[in-house]
């Protein structure tokens, strides 16, 4: 009833593959944006602005990047958070070498940089494949942490070896550092998220996504259909690099305000990993919906007892926060592998047929 | 030329000119790359038979010493908590198998991966909740490990080997001689080799795969209680054990994953060099704590040559 498609012909092939080829995809999406852009702003607390919504926006970004290599050229990457690191470490250092740097020029360029080490640290993926190329990202993951750490020009040779998030801003507004308001930041991030992610859903449905796919799915095959393996495998790592980069630029810039290098250790790459499997490998979509459970379970459970009238020690409520967070990422991985996203394509599935059965 | 030399000729001569230092170092290195290779070992034993990857071995490490530690606290004689421990081992087995892996079976590998991080989570919350998150003293004595130290002057210089130390590496070969005895000779243990050759053959010869995988993680289980009771002797039983579950992946890939003998080799290899490296190289020139990423960058090298690993079965591929 709700997503009937009937009426809705599509005569050219074109049309066939465009972007929202059944009508209702297309308005629930101006639903959301209408939410995330003017109702959600209008009405949300600095709380929820920190815990939940500045959160998501970054971390679903970070794994579309992550999810760019691993779910559609399927190569595994363990990491991610010292990806993110080189995109927050280079856009620190451009904002304080280049105070006159509009910030979105910053964060964007910052990207490369992640890019180029995401390149680097691709090359091996040639000859490495599997579960062994995981040893390149993780070796990748403790030298850049270990390198945050030990080279001080990075953090301008500060005694505390944190870099803090000086004020920017931006058309006359703080849109960072200390001074910025919630909402600015919110908006600032909202843009170059939604900008990027259009960027990213295009790509994979184009020649590139396409090719990167064939490699995934079998890379000597693809290699006999005449795709260069290594210019596809860097291409993937560059595109995602760049990606995470920026959301790790976003993550220290707009959220956190200040960074020290064990923010980027491993538990940030699982975090990023979580999101994308959870949500669902090779879909755009999944991230969005890991990024929101991952994000918002440990704040329902932290606040959950509460309503509930039980008066519960804050150390033990994290703990069994681990422990339930653990065991839904087992749920969710034996209920659907293929993650939340094919969860939603089979209930869109259904609602379309809704109420017959066939 | 004066960098050059620092970097390949300096480090050579302060090995020449303090021997006796140089051995302590290896020494050093040599125990916990004993260690380091009993974590790749449990891996190496559960990747072999399911093709798992599992990344729970760190955190059983922890757990079980965690038990032992909390059930001798607890007021049990040594041997009792130590037997306990090893029951509550086989029934983490039997959980994992029939509550994790079975509905899981025949998911792509990195699917199987990211369920055990989510044991490791599961592991990590209930430990910390039961057992509390504060670092415990292994209950070494009460377990008859010997304590006190050798003395040796090499070169009329100074040795020290920890009697705790060499417990440990002869304990962990003892241990690796029962565990090849095991699989070479057991029914059993051919029934967890035939599985680890091929699946499908040995289904259909009549080899249960529920039991042995419950067999495989009880093993990895006894093997993550040594190392939780060895590594725990020197530095004592913390949650901060399991990072060194993540320096278990690198000897892994050196050695070839499916490679009991590359685990071995592997984790002696990194176990000697992250520290050679560290003593020579990293402090006097890089500033220190290399220890973090030496033996991944290593492994990386070394795979760059041998993408399958040392030991690790040749990578045929067919399209």
């Amino acid at each position: 009833m709700l997503y009937r498609t009937s009426g809705q012909f599509k005569t050219t092939y074109r049309s066939d593959q465009a972007l929202f080829p059944i009508r209702q995809d297309a308005f629930l999406l101006g639903i959301i944006l209408l939410f995330a852009w003017v109702i959600l702003p209008a009405s949300a607390s600095s709380f929820a602005f920190q815990t939940l919504l500045i959160p998501v926006l970054i971390y679903a970004l970070a794994a579309t990047g992550l999810n760019v290599l691993t779910g559609y050229a399927g190569q595994l990457s363990l990491g991610t958070g010292a990806f993110m690191g080189v995109g927050a470490y280079a856009c620190y250092k451009l904002i304080t070498l280049f105070p006159e740097l509009n910030l979105i020029v910053a964060v964007l360029l910052s990207g490369l940089f992640s890019a180029g080490a995401g390149v680097l640290f691709g090359l091996p993926s040639l000859r490495i494949k599997g579960f062994y190329l995981a040893i390149a990202t993780l070796a990748a993951q403790f030298f850049l942490v270990w390198l945050f750490e030990k080279w001080g020009w990075l953090y301008n040779y500060n005694a505390s070896g944190a870099i803090q998030v000086p004020n920017v801003s931006m058309f006359g507004i703080w849109v960072a550092g200390p001074q910025a308001t919630d909402r600015a930041q919110y908006f600032f991030v909202l843009a170059l998220v939604t900008v990027l992610t259009m960027v990213t859903i295009n790509l994979t449905r184009g020649n590139l996504g396409r090719s990167w796919k064939a490699v995934r799915d079998m890379d000597i095959a693809a290699e006999l259909i005449g795709i260069n393996l290594l210019k596809a495998k860097l291409q993937a790592f560059a595109v995602s690099s760049y990606l995470v980069g920026v959301a790790g630029a976003l993550f220290v810039f707009f959220w956190r305000g200040a960074a020290e290098p064990n923010l980027f250790n491993i538990d940030l790459s699982f975090r990023v990993l979580f999101i994308a499997i959870i949500g669902g490998l090779g879909s755009v979509l999944g991230n969005w919906l890991g990024a929101i459970l991952i994000v918002a379970l440990p704040v329902v459970l932290n606040t959950a007892p509460h309503w509930v009238g039980l008066d519960i020690s804050s150390s033990t409520v994290e703990h069994v926060n681990v422990m339930i967070v653990g065991a839904l990422i087992v749920f969710f991985l034996i209920v659907e592998p293929h993650g939340l996203a094919r969860l939603w394509a089979l209930i869109r599935e259904k609602l379309i047929h809704w109420p017959f059965p066939y | 030329m004066e960098g050059l030399k620092a970097v390949l000729v300096d480090p050579f001569a302060d090995m020449v000119a303090a021997p006796d230092f140089l051995l302590q170092v290896l020494w050093e290195g040599l125990v916990s790359g004993v260690l380091y290779a009993l974590i790749a070992l449990g891996f190496v034993l559960i990747f072999r038979s399911s093709r798992i990857f599992n990344f729970a071995q760190g955190i059983m490490v922890v757990f079980a010493a965690l038990t032992l530690v909390g059930l001798h606290s607890a007021g049990l004689p040594a041997w009792i908590a130590f037997a306990g421990t090893l029951l509550v081992m086989f029934l983490l087995a039997v959980v994992i198998e029939r509550v994790v892996l079975r509905p899981l079976v025949g998911q792509p590998d990195i699917i199987l991966f990211m369920a055990t991080i989510g044991v490791t989570l599961f592991l990590v919350g209930g430990g910390e909740l039961i057992f509390g998150g504060e670092n415990k003293v292994m209950i070494s004595d009460a377990l008859g490990m010997p304590s006190g130290a050798f003395e040796f002057a090499p070169w009329g210089g100074f040795l020290l080997l920890e009697a705790r130390d060499v417990t440990v590496v002869v304990g962990a070969v003892a241990m690796v001689v029962a565990l090849l005895a095991f699989l070479g000779f057991s029914k059993m243990g051919r029934a967890i080799r035939a599985l680890g050759d091929d699946h499908t053959a040995a289904l259909s010869v009549g080899i249960s795969l529920s039991t042995i995988w419950v067999l495989v993680w009880f093993l990895a289980g006894i093997i993550a209680l040594m190392t939780g009771i060895a590594w725990g002797s020197r530095a004592g039983v913390s949650f901060a054990l399991q990072v060194i579950a993540l320096k278990a992946l690198p000897v892994l890939m050196l050695g070839g994953l499916e490679s009991i003998t590359g685990a071995i080799v592997g984790g002696l290899m990194i176990g000697i060099l992250e520290k050679v490296f560290e003593i020579y190289w990293g402090q006097p020139l890089l500033g220190g704590s290399t220890e973090a990423w030496f033996a991944y960058v290593l492994a990386l090298l070394v795979l760059l040559f041998r993408p399958q690993g040392l030991f690790g079965e040749k990578i045929i591929e067919r399209v």
